[in-house]
């Protein structure tokens, strides 16, 4: 037995040794992004994500909970808000009667092709979470209900981000505060192109911007459909900063908030017949 | 020594629930709080536990297990694969290592140690994420993660030593490696 100890103590140092170079080998891999690697992650996802959808429906029914005493507190005032913002709207609602019949006849002077209608899938968020270095979420969709990678994940903001992974019935979503998020993006008013580029802070910035961009903070950041991956024209969030070379956008989407998403089906409705799912419903864009 | 089917059972589940209760942590430290700011400062639940069982009962938590935790986190919150495994399992030989230096002392020196561990547990993956993105990740979010890990390790411990009460005692007093 005393010569075993330390025989004991060699092979566990062995093992400790051979499991950190398979984590180091790991690592390696998964930076070369192998769809090997991408299976295992997807794979674990769809086993674990019915628990997490069990465990994150209690834990959002009590943040709700709380949030409804806070709103109480505030009724009154937020009544007043509310009707001044109605009476507000109501006018912008006359105005886009018009316009919308404005369009209808233009269009049809110029026997304009319809837009391709976009399909929703709806999804819930069952984990957040991912620490200081990433930032992204799982949802309880996946390929089985339409997902696929690169689609435009919203929420009734705006843009959240992009599908980056799907499982059967898992996907994660890398939201566009990423380290690895690049959305190609416009400015609403002066039509500026350029690359929205997360950093993992709360504001990503906008690089690639042409030389003479002049971007007023305030100003709208809207997706410009380059590329083809996202539809055009989702607003993902407003200049805050505009100086020194950097200018960085404010999300629009309020990620404590983030529940419900709606994954966008852009191509599919194009491309071939969308399939019907239990989830999945029609809207317009 | 040889007890019966059952007593037998009943032993195995006790060892594997250092294992399946730093799993469960993972699972709660990923599920949506809706708490401002929180989700990129979760605290590393895992680290607190794999510094406890590797002082207290190293046998319980084996490095095999420690590389599965380290890799259910990274399959979880979308880190890099591996990372996280890097991390708890270079934390798991370290404190193994010096474990005499840990057993039997007052609990504000292992909650000390477990400062310059954690400190270094989130050094460590911030220089492996920055090296694996190929930019400089922003500190701030790190630091905050330290600060609740550190924090938190009280209230877990708590816990754990607990736990270790159900555990049968044929494990205890065998040497560590």
């Amino acid at each position: 037995m005393r010569l075993a100890v330390p025989f004991k103590g060699m092979v566990q140092r062995f093992a400790l040794l051979s499991l950190v170079l398979a984590a180091v080998g790991l690592m390696i891999l998964s930076k070369a992004e192998t769809v090997l690697i991408e299976r295992m992650r997807t794979g674990v996802t769809d086993v674990v994500a019915p628990v997490l959808d069990a465990l994150s429906r209690p834990v959002a029914t009590m943040a709700e909970i709380v949030d409804n005493f806070r709103e109480l507190t505030r009724l009154r005032p937020e009544n007043a808000r509310l009707r001044v913002q109605i009476e507000r709207l109501n006018a912008w609602h006359g105005v886009a009667r018009r316009l919308e019949a404005d369009n209808r006849t233009l269009r049809a002077l110029l026997n304009f092709t319809p837009e391709e209608r976009v399909t929703f899938i709806s999804a819930r968020v069952i984990a957040d979470g991912g620490g200081p270095f990433v930032r992204s979420v799982l949802v309880n969709a996946g390929a089985r209900d339409g997902l696929r990678k690169g689609q435009a994940v919203v929420t009734g903001a705006g843009l959240a981000g992009r599908v980056s992974e799907t499982g059967g019935r898992s996907a994660r979503v890398l939201l566009l505060t990423d380290l690895n998020s690049r959305i190609p993006v416009v400015a609403e008013q002066s039509r500026t192109r350029a690359i929205l580029a997360g950093d993992n802070s709360a504001r990503p910035r906008l690089v690639f911007l042409p030389e003479n961009a002049k971007l007023v903070p305030g100003e709208r950041i809207v997706t410009s459909g380059h590329g083809g991956a996202l539809p055009a024209g989702l607003l993902v969030g407003i200049v805050t900063s505009a100086g020194e070379g950097t200018v960085r956008v404010e999300p629009i989407v309020d990620w404590d908030r983030l529940e419900y998403v709606r994954v966008i089906d852009f191509e599919s409705v194009t491309l071939k017949p969308a399939p019907s799912g239990a989830k999945r419903r029609r809207g317009g864009s | 020594m040889k007890g019966s089917f059952w007593h037998r059972l009943d032993n195995v589940a006790r060892r594997l629930v250092p294992l399946g209760l730093t799993l469960v942590f993972i699972l709660f430290s990923v599920v949506p709080l809706h708490i401002p700011g929180y989700s990129a400062i979760v605290p590393m639940l895992a680290l607190i536990s794999v510094y406890y069982w590797a002082i207290h009962r190293p046998r319980l938590l084996p490095p095999i297990a420690v590389f599965a935790v380290g890799l259910a986190q990274d399959f979880l919150s979308g880190t890099p694969l591996g990372l996280h495994a890097v991390v708890l399992l270079l934390t798991y030989g370290a404190i193994v290592s010096q474990r005499r230096a840990f057993l039997g002392k007052s609990f504000l020196v292992v909650w000390w140690g477990f400062l310059v561990v954690s400190f270094a547990a989130v050094l460590l993956s911030w220089v492996l994420a920055s090296a694996l993105s190929g930019t400089l990740i922003e500190t701030r979010a790190g630091v905050f993660q330290f600060l609740l890990t550190f924090a938190l390790y009280p209230v877990m411990t708590t816990l754990f030593a607990g736990v270790q009460r159900v555990i049968p005692q044929v494990a205890r007093n065998v040497p560590g490696p």
